[in-house]
């Protein structure tokens, strides 16, 4: 029998909420004259869909705190509310609301500004809700498809721009592929339990064994298809084209929303489906976050688009963040939490500055794009010091608090060689972060940029600006809020 | 917040509030800024004046100890002290950021603002290395340098300065990120002892390791030190930066920052890791590597053509001598070390803002462009000479001290130390007086140095305080050496009772 109860409704009123806005956004559009002029009101129903979302969330933690931080269940267990969930549909909320401030410009310049972009952004964060909610596999795959569909079309969304239409086609085709092997996987688990809750894969894992065949093959399966998600080696392939030929608006969003959903799913499916499988999925995993660091790094060292650079440095994040999972502990998963958070700002942060400068009156796009940026708009310059200077990991910035995190995890469980690969890859990460900033402070240029700045752009800059800084100096706050999200 | 009970607060962010000061003046101004940069520093300078009217030289432990908390989630604090060891240092850095900036009043023409943005900001970054008792912000302090040195190189500095920024960048990157893994080895080590998660190292001291894990600890510490000071093999971005860098740099760099390496060894190896310290594999390994900087570094000064290249290889040299004298492991080696230390600073600095004020009115630093300086100079060679001897190690003045004392040490420890590295002495020698002589000495040879002007009122101003510092030190170097006497025999001592231990 099917029932809706009053729980139900309180786990579920956020993702209700983004879906009613961005439904009536489609409906608004329809109904009034299309006036590209005057559609910015469009920007603001979308804005407040995510504001009111944010507030239920936050009501959800409060009705947590004042019950003990006790999770609820709803929909017969298939969605989990607790603080994790919390916590990570926050980063994607904030992240969302950063990408609606800057994109109005954006696709004004593109002259693409369509109503659909903003319903589709809300449409990937209503998805993103339940694979980060979901604790059941079907309810976890259909979440994963409302995002990834949204996100086929966004990327896709310059329709007149080439590169736009082959990123979406890429994304597309090896995003169908992942999707393939992950509900391969999960229907593998779905066999071996008989049902389709992450909670009965618990319980039926530690009787399999360790060397049980078909076990083993759901955990390859279901690891490829949450490496693709998370964008990591050897499943990266598609990042770098998708990266450069999506609206940048859009890859921001991507790196961003699409890695943190994926992330939280992949700690929910590995820390309480697959707990016990642990020594079958951890070599699996050592391995991918090596190859991570290694390919990302190295590749985005001979990168000259930023975009594409940037994209083979969220390689690299992901391979620091799976570190963090394989160091097995407490501190580990706190330190994914906290990585994510600041990675959030700090990646929006470095796209907003291109989404910003226009050059020839396209936008900015190779380093040498940036070229004098210090000379004409000093502050923009020093803006995207911090950011690189916090992707990189560089104290004081928050960059520096997640990389520690990861170290100080690995290093609590021993595992000094991979601490150390991880840290000397930092060295390496600098010298291409640092082209940047060698373009922008050190190369002459004739040409300049137009910096285009609306006013949603000086906001999510100040934001990003400032929450990438004071995670750096005074991240107290920041980790209580990500050990909380873990239950610690 | 009143300025007696926070003085090293003061002390640390002077600089940063200078810097403020220096950001809003408007960019255009810029002999405002020059003159607001320098009342900074001199401020700055004067509140360190404070410490010496107050530090005692027989309080046991850290001064003026402030503590406050941070980040308690991480067991990191906001503390700081000092002690004989990092209070001449603290000195050395204010008083060499003072001159710095008055050394740069003509020589920076472009972006002022930004320049002297940055050597402020430089100069608390270093001297929070020195002023931190807490590993973690040692740490943030230690990585926050990096970033206004890059920018100085790579803006105001030579022709390859983007790539001596990058060197030293990169290098001083790889090594400090190893350090801060063996940083979190050892906070490990002492929270599984105590069940207390902390990075105060006075606290971190009670640890007691596991001698294999110490020389783990030991090395991966070792990685960020050493790159620092630098020690052979790990120096080949010094030569870079010290000669691209613009001439405040030079002498930030070879006078403050290089310092922050050996006092590494001093505040953390020896301390913490007493019994790899000793350990005579480790200790015959790092003896020798910093024989081989002494003479290498010696060798290939003799062959620069580069006036200023030469005076950044002698500092491997030196710098040598520093560690050699830590690693001697007796009152009169490490005593000599944190002499030379400051020695190092005083001597090579000069001579770096000696190379600066000729490369001002010359525009070149290659020997062979000099010659017969003296004859138009005559203010500014004698200056030059007196840098020079100073540097050599000449009796009278500072350098002899401090080399002396640590060759004295070395021989305790092992006469055959002390027979390989007096002929580095020797080699100094040669290769400064060789450069006084190209350059000083006989008769105008090139008719550009016909025009050369002599020191004028600011460039007396800048040398001078460290002339005079060169002779006290050399004269009586008493109230130097009776700061840290204290701490040198408790780092001493307790790597006497390690080895009493072990031998137990």
């Amino acid at each position: 029998m099917i029932t809706y109860s009053a729980t139900d409704h309180f786990i579920l009123l956020p993702a209700l909420l983004l879906g009613m806005f961005g439904i009536a956004v489609l409906l608004l559009d329809f109904l009034f004259p299309k006036d590209i002029k005057g559609r910015g009101w469009l920007v603001g129903i979308a804005i407040s869909g995510l504001v009111f979302a944010g507030w239920q969330l936050w009501e959800q933690h409060r009705y947590l705190a004042e019950h003990g931080m006790t999770p609820l269940t709803g929909f017969n267990g298939a969605l989990v509310l607790d603080n994790f969930a919390i916590f990570f549909n926050g980063i994607v909320l904030v992240s969302a609301a950063l990408v609606m401030l800057i994109s109005y410009r954006y696709l004004e310049n593109e002259h693409e500004h369509h109503a659909e972009y903003y319903a589709l952004v809300l449409f990937a964060t209503f998805g993103a809700f339940f694979i980060i909610t979901g604790v059941d596999m079907v309810t976890i795959f259909i979440g994963l498809e409302t995002m990834a569909v949204s996100f086929y079309v966004l990327v896709g969304f310059l329709r007149g721009d080439k590169r736009s239409n082959e990123a979406a086609m890429k994304y597309l085709l090896l995003g169908g592929f992942s999707t393939g092997l992950l509900i391969y996987g999960f229907s593998i688990f779905y066999g071996l339990t008989g049902s389709t809750t992450l909670i009965a894969l618990a319980s039926v894992v530690p009787a399999r064994g360790p060397h049980d065949p078909l076990l083993y093959l759901g955990i390859v399966t279901t690891l490829a298809g949450l490496l693709f998600k998370i964008g990591a080696a050897p499943f990266h392939m598609w990042a770098p084209d998708t990266y450069e030929g999506a609206p940048t608006t859009v890859t921001a969003f991507l790196a961003v929303a699409s890695k943190t959903a994926s992330f939280a799913l992949l700690l929910r499916v590995l820390a309480v489906g697959l707990s016990g499988a642990r020594p079958q999925w951890e070599p699996l995993l050592t391995g991918a976050a090596v190859l991570s660091l290694t390919i990302g790094n190295l590749a985005a060292i001979t990168q000259s688009n930023v975009k594409r650079m940037l994209a083979y440095s969220s390689i690299a994040h992901a391979g620091y963040l799976l570190l963090g999972v394989v160091a097995g502990n407490d501190t580990g998963l706190i330190g994914v939490a906290i990585y994510l958070l600041t990675y959030a700002f700090m990646t929006i942060g470095a796209f907003l500055v291109l989404v910003a400068l226009r050059r020839k009156g396209a936008a900015v796009e190779t380093i040498d794009d940036l070229a004098a940026l210090s000379r004409r708009y000093p502050s923009y310059a020093l803006l995207m010091l911090v950011f690189l200077l916090s992707l990189a990991g560089i104290p004081p910035t928050a960059g520096f608090i997640g990389k520690y995190y990861i170290f100080l995890a690995l290093v609590e469980s021993g595992k000094y060689g991979l601490a150390i690969l991880g840290a000397l890859y930092v060295a390496v990460s600098l010298y291409y972060y640092f082209r940047l900033v060698r373009s922008m402070f050190f190369v002459e240029s004739t040409e300049a940029q137009v910096l285009a700045p609306s006013n949603g752009v000086r906001l999510a800059l100040a934001i990003t600006g400032m929450a990438t800084v004071a995670m750096g100096v005074l991240p107290e706050p920041f980790i209580r809020m990500a050990a909380a999200s873990l239950g610690r | 917040m009143s300025m007696s009970e926070h003085l090293l607060s003061w002390i640390l962010f002077t600089p940063l509030l200078a810097m403020a000061v220096v950001l809003v003046v408007p960019a255009g101004q810029k002999n405002l800024i020059r003159i607001v940069a320098n009342i900074g520093a001199l401020v700055s300078f004067l509140v360190s004046l404070g410490l010496v009217a107050r530090f005692d030289n027989h309080a046991p432990g850290f001064q003026f100890v402030e503590r406050a908390t941070w980040i308690p989630a991480l067991g990191a604090n906001y503390s700081l002290g000092v002690d004989g060891i990092s209070y001449l240092l603290v000195m050395l850095t204010t008083l060499l950021t003072l001159l710095s900036v008055l050394a740069s009043w003509s020589s920076i023409v472009d972006r002022p603002k930004a320049y002297y943005a940055m050597l402020l900001l430089l100069e608390t970054g270093i001297l929070g290395v020195f002023l931190s008792l807490d590993f973690f912000l040692f740490y943030v302090f230690w990585e926050a340098v990096l970033i206004p040195m890059y920018f100085l190189i790579a803006i105001w500095g030579g022709e390859r300065r983007l790539y001596a920024a990058m060197k030293f960048f990169l290098y001083t990157m790889a090594g400090s990120v190893v350090m801060l893994i063996g940083i979190l080895v050892l906070y490990f080590a002492h929270a599984s002892q105590t069940g207390v998660r902390t990075f105060d190292i006075v606290q971190l001291m009670q640890t007691h390791l596991t001698p294999a894990a110490e020389r783990t600890v030991f090395w991966l510490l070792f990685l960020g030190f050493a790159v620092k000071v630098p020690m052979f093999p790990f120096h080949t971005w010094l030569p870079d930066a010290h000669t691209e860098a613009p001439t405040a740099g030079s002498v930030m760099l070879a006078g403050a920052l290089l310092k922050m390496g050996s006092y590494g060894f001093l505040r953390f190896s020896l301390p913490l890791l007493p019994s790899a310290s000793i350990d005579a594999g480790i200790v015959q390994i790092l003896a020798h590597l910093s024989i081989i900087g002494i003479l290498y570094g010696a060798l290939v000064s003799l062959m620069q053509k580069d006036w200023k290249k030469l005076v950044a290889y002698s500092s491997v040299s030196h710098m040598g001598f520093v560690t050699l004298g830590i690693f001697s492991l007796n009152t009169k080696g490490l005593g000599g070390a944190v002499l030379q230390q400051i020695n190092h600073g005083i001597s090579t600095g000069l001579l770096f803002l000696l190379v600066g004020i000729i490369y001002e009115r010359r525009h070149t630093r290659e020997i062979s462009q000099f010659g017969g300086i003296a004859n138009r100079m005559p203010n500014y060679a004698t200056v030059f000479a007196i840098a020079m001897l100073s540097s050599a190690g000449l009796p009278l003045l500072n350098g002899f001290v401090g080399e002396f004392t640590i060759l004295q040490g070395a021989f305790e420890a092992n006469p055959w130390w002390a027979a390989f590295a007096v002929p580095g002495i020797v080699l100094g020698a040669a290769y400064l007086l060789w450069l006084y002589q190209r350059t000083m000495l006989g008769e105008i040879t090139n008719s550009k140095n016909e025009q050369l002007t002599d020191l004028n009122l600011r460039e007396w101003a800048v040398v001078l305080p460290l002339v005079a510092t060169a002779f006290w030190i050399g004269l009586y170097p008493k109230p130097f050496v009776d700061t840290f006497e204290k701490p040198v025999a408790q780092i001493v001592e307790r790597l006497h009772s390690t080895h009493a231990e072990a031998r137990r």
